[in-house]
């Protein structure tokens, strides 16, 4: 008896410590990771460019949190800045644009960065304390299943379509006669958000007949493994995975960096990066390092992101 | 470095006081357990409620089967009936696929087994407890689903993600809790109650069947609730394979979702203080009565075995 009540006892705080190990992983690694493995391909992209560090260094430390998809190209540019500045600290983490406007709002990191706006997510007068800090654009890439073939553009009503689950076979847009399998991303994400205000108009999409999954990174899998299914990506997933999914362009424009550039490819939105207040020492230094001349025009277009002007 | 008695006999506590010292520690650490558990409930049911008292959704409106938490193109709706239903719905399933292996098991552990065999059934379960969920549902994503899709599609598995792949992970989740309260079970069950049975002519199936099961049917019954309730908490490897479809379950073929998968995949992209967040939160509080329910038939059970 004895021996099984301690046994008993055991396993439940096992299964607790290991349920809260878990439920601690998804939250953290989980965005980090697939954020980090982009950012790896990403800093030999950097480093292959040879990505001068800022004109001055301010030394210090800061932490950075927030968008999955803006991570490669903070983490790409913190590292060239700390690489010049080696008394300067700068870790980036990854965790959501939700999680980067929460936490730079209450101090806990000196920048957020955002897919959205600040004023889309929190209330006004929350809002309003932050500093928008405009420094790149960011494009998405509409991709199919590399099984749905003579598909290579849609047009905004037919992506629209099948976005609202009014279109369900790839044959109504000029593909094989295929159900067309819907794979979003979580609606609080910033992908999503960017594709609905963007492509869909505000349309709700028709999330009780697609599939959801959390990262740019599953949604990559999810799309090449699962026959007649569609997505949307950031640029520089799909640069990475471009054998294991097919690209289609939207409105007949093939998305680029240049399309992004002279506005033909709509599918983009800016990245933002926010400070509680006006930014002073590292982090000012390190977000006027985000605008200069190495980050803009060399490390973002070897990022496949389009330059904030 | 001196040893722990001499550290003691220096100091200026009097004989009574280092009597109690042990008592005192001991104390504490139950003093802190209960504090932090206290805490816990009192954030989670605070922040679970904000849903209500902030923001002034009506608690009806939990119970309504559409999850509309962005208002695009129609009003917004917190129901969260889908991810209830879900929850209660991949963890009834997955018990009823690991109960009657992990009882096997324990019976063939306990009753059946030569020595050699338990040395190597043993760590092999301690084996299964240790790998990481992450692993359990990257196995599922890179396995199970495109096996369900290629070769049960005729069954209705047209996508391969669905509940059936998440109760089957799950499953393998739950056999080695299972498993080890149940064997335990069969331990306490005493020998004379065999050798009685025994002595009365009875097979030694029989004697499984009609002695040794309903004697361990309380602790079978325990380890069946501990291991729905581990099945409650998981979220990484149920969401890798479930395919997370925020509407009520369909069918065992079709994608589902869970309260834990919408917490993990919301929560890095909401902002504390809008209601999306706060349901979340509401999500947690559900989440935490569910398994409230849990302890409670669990304790009652124990109850149950020492009374009789």
């Amino acid at each position: 008896m004895t021996s099984s009540a301690k046994r008993l006892g055991a396993l439940a705080l096992a299964a607790t410590a290991f349920v809260a190990a878990c439920g601690g992983g998804t939250a953290a690694t989980s965005p980090s990771a697939a954020g980090s493995s982009a950012a790896a391909g990403a800093s030999t992209g950097a480093a292959a460019s040879g990505v001068a560090g800022p004109s001055a260094c301010v030394d210090g430390s800061i932490t950075t949190s927030g968008s999955t998809a803006l991570q490669p190209l903070v983490d790409a540019a913190g590292k060239a800045y700390t690489a010049a500045c080696p008394k300067s600290t700068i870790s980036v983490q990854g965790g959501g644009s939700g999680t980067g406007l929460t936490q730079v709002l209450q101090g806990a990191v000196q920048i957020g960065e955002s897919d959205v706006t600040a004023e889309s997510k929190l209330k006004p007068d929350e809002a309003s304390q932050l500093v928008d800090h405009v420094i790149v654009r960011q494009g998405w890439v509409m991709v199919v299943n590399n099984d749905v073939t003579g598909v290579t553009s849609l047009t905004t009503q037919q992506a629209t379509g099948i976005w609202t689950g009014t279109i369900t076979n790839w044959k109504a847009v000029g593909g094989p006669d295929q159900a067309i399998v819907l794979i979003l991303r979580p609606a609080s994400s910033g992908t999503r958000a960017t594709f609905k205000s963007v492509v869909l108009k505000g349309a709700n999409e028709a999330s009780g007949q697609a599939l959801t999954e959390d990262s740019n990174g599953a949604v990559t899998t999810a799309v090449g493994t699962t026959p007649g299914s569609t997505s949307v990506i950031g640029f520089a997933y799909y640069q990475a995975n471009k054998d294991k999914v097919t690209a289609v362009g939207l409105d007949g424009v093939q998305g680029s960096v240049a399309t992004m550039l002279d506005g033909t490819y709509k599918l983009q939105a800016f990245g933002h990066m926010y400070s509680k207040g006006q930014p002073d020492g590292l982090t000012k230094s390190f977000l006027d390092y985000m605008m200069s001349d190495p980050i803009q025009k060399t490390l973002i277009p070897s990022l496949f992101y389009a330059p904030a002007q | 470095m001196t040893s722990p008695a001499a550290s003691l006999a220096t100091t200026e506590l009097g004989l009574r006081a280092r009597l109690d010292l042990p008592r005192r520690i001991t104390l504490l650490a139950a003093g802190v357990i209960v504090a932090i558990v206290l805490l816990l409930l009192v954030f989670i049911t605070w922040n679970g409620v904000q849903l209500f008292v902030a923001s002034g959704v009506p608690v009806a409106e939990i119970f309504s089967p559409t999850w509309q938490p962005d208002a695009g193109s129609g009003p917004t709706s917190f129901g969260l009936l889908p991810f209830i239903a879900g929850t209660l719905g991949v963890m009834a399933v997955a018990a009823v696929i690991a109960t009657p292996l992990s009882v096997g098991l324990a019976l063939f552990m306990a009753e059946v087994a030569p020595t050699w065999a338990r040395r190597i059934t043993q760590p092999a379960m301690e084996v299964f407890v240790g790998i990481p969920s992450v692993v359990y549902g990257w196995l599922g994503l890179t396995l199970l689903v495109p096996y369900l899709r290629t070769n049960l599609q005729g069954l209705g598995f047209t996508l391969g993600f669905s509940w059936f792949a998440g109760s089957l992970v799950l499953a393998l989740m739950i056999l080695p809790t299972i498993t080890s309260i149940s064997y335990d079970a069969f331990l306490v069950v005493p020998r004379d109650m065999r050798a009685a049975s025994m002595a009365l002519g009875t097979t030694r199936w029989q004697a499984i069947r009609h002695v040794v099961l309903p004697a361990a049917a309380t602790g079978i019954a325990t380890a069946v609730v501990m291991g729905m309730m581990r099945a409650a908490g998981e979220a990484l490897a149920v969401q890798m394979v479930i395919g997370n479809r925020p509407v009520m379950p369909t069918g065992l073929t079709a994608p589902m979702t869970t309260l834990t998968s919408q917490i993990t995949l919301d929560m890095g992209n909401t902002v504390a203080g809008e209601p999306w967040n706060q349901a979340l939160w509401t999500m947690g509080l559900v989440l935490l009565v569910i398994s409230f329910t849990f302890v409670v038939i669990v304790r009652r059970l124990a109850g149950r075995r020492i009374a009789a």
